[in-house]
């Protein structure tokens, strides 16, 4: 396979910007195009609910590089531009503007949309956290609001409900799970969350669908949940999860199905390969399609696909991880924990509040560690999921 | 070369440990970076470069002319 020419990237995020450090990084001299839909430097999402939520660092902390230093990578940064149409067959991206673009090597970083729950309005006083401007809206309101419901017991609604209350707000947290975040980490340890939201005055709502949200002259008042209750709310977050963002690509002729299909070298199609959150990706090590909403996989997969476009081609499986931090908890996963999975103390102590636990698989297969308070006695763990695959990533086994 | 580390970035993953363990470490408490070699030699800087582009907080910085 030839080196391209050029190389287009849709979407500025964490992957998008990852993929161009790459390209260059390995020597690649082509043209490169970096197109974003919003209109300033590209910023890491991670500390939107945290830091930038809770005021304690400003926006600009979370660029993810300084002005002279993308300038360095001497690419053409088209910021403020939405693609809105796609043809796979000659790799031609419209953009909102009108403009057309192709490339001989084109990469779909578009990462995840938020996704709306159709019960909750437009409502003021109701708000999503996706973007920059998402945190700074939200942190403005929620300076003043004084009961606030978040509406989704994923990692999202958790941290931005542990946020809200470190603010002095009155917190519920509502969600269809017996506990936030049981999906990622097991019903055990999502107890001990429970738990620890609970300690720190937060509301849970479990096992708990919202119908919808109730006003009061144009702004929110509260949420109904199905059955009747109503949670008094001067302040709604809508955390329910992020769509990839695919809608563009409708017509593309790409195969779509929960984010761009991708084979394990995360190409779409010839010359078309997707990153980061958007991209569904054949895990050979696993066996099995995924896709992950996850900030390390954002730039690990961008330095594959940089790799394959640069004609190394091999396949792309990384230990799925992620990390949150709730009251000043610091929880760290390695691997894709199940809520079936038999869980297993290998370290620490879970009554001092410092852990590290290992999930194992019907068969007895390590599938995932966590860490509580123990980030790196957690990565010292690390190996043994990635054991698991048959063909190590030779990139992460060095 | 010279790296710099944002220790109030760093979010404990422990990326860079995984691709440059003679360059960084974590903290045994909280797993915040530790920098074991602010200058590291030549054969080491590819991984620094690697280590800064994968760290998840974008706490790494890797100044080439210092």
């Amino acid at each position: 396979m030839s080196t391209p020419s050029d190389v287009l990237v849709v979407g500025a995020g964490a992957a998008g910007l990852a993929v161009v450090e790459s390209l260059r990084r390995k020597g690649y001299d082509g043209r490169i195009t970096l197109l974003g839909e919003e209109p300033g430097l590209p910023y890491d999402r991670p500390p939107l609910s945290k830091q930038v939520l809770a005021g304690t660092w400003e926006a600009e902390r979370t660029h993810l590089r300084t002005r002279d230093v993308l300038d360095a990578l001497d690419a053409e940064f088209a910021f403020g531009e939405r693609a809105v149409a796609l043809d796979a067959a000659t790799r031609t991206v419209r953009t909102a503007s009108g403009a057309e673009l192709s490339a001989e090597a084109l990469v779909l970083a578009t990462g995840l949309s938020a996704r709306r729950l159709p019960g909750l309005s437009e409502a003021a006083g109701v708000h999503v956290l996706r973007t920059l401007d998402d945190a700074a809206r939200l942190r403005g309101e929620l300076l003043e609001a004084e009961h606030v419901v978040v509406v989704g017991d994923g990692v999202l609604g958790a941290e931005i409900a542990a946020t809200a209350r470190l603010m002095g707000a009155d917190v519920t947290l509502v969600g269809p799970q017996p506990a936030p975040m049981r999906q990622q980490l097991g019903p055990d340890i999502a107890q001990r969350l429970a738990a620890l939201h609970t300690e720190h005055g937060v509301r849970l709502r479990p096992d708990t669908l919202v119908e919808a949200v109730e006003t009061t002259g144009g702004r929110v008042s509260g949420v109904r949940a199905v059955g009747g209750d109503l949670l008094r709310a001067d302040l709604v977050v809508s955390a329910v999860g992020g769509a990839p963002a695919t809608d563009w690509l409708a017509d593309s002729g790409l195969e779509l199905a929960d984010g761009v299909v991708c084979d394990a070298r995360c190409r779409a199609a010839d010359g078309i390969y997707a990153v980061g959150d958007v991209a569904r990706f054949h895990h050979e090590g696993r066996r099995r399609p995924l896709r992950l909403e996850n900030r390390t996989n954002a730039t690990e997969q961008a330095m594959r696909v940089a790799a394959n476009i640069l004609g190394e081609d091999r396949p792309y499986q990384p230990v799925p991880y992620f990390w949150t931090d709730q009251f000043g908890v610091k929880i760290q996963v390695f691997g894709l924990p199940t809520p079936t999975a038999a869980v297993h103390l290998v370290e620490g102590d879970a009554e001092q509040g410092r852990f590290v636990v290992r999930y194992l698989d019907e068969e007895g297969h390590p599938i995932a560690v966590l860490g509580w308070n123990m980030p790196k006695q957690t990565r010292l763990h690390r190996q043994q999921i990635l054991d698991q695959y048959v063909r190590p990533e030779p990139a992460a086994a060095r | 070369m010279k790296i710099t580390v944002d220790e109030e970035k760093c979010c404990g993953a422990g990326q860079c440990v995984l691709i440059a363990p003679e360059v960084f470490d974590q903290r045994d408490e909280d797993g915040i970076v530790v920098l074991l070699d602010a200058a590291p030699p030549a054969d080491r800087h590819e991984a620094v470069r690697e280590s800064a582009l994968v760290c998840p907080a974008a706490a790494i910085d890797v100044h080439e002319d210092a």
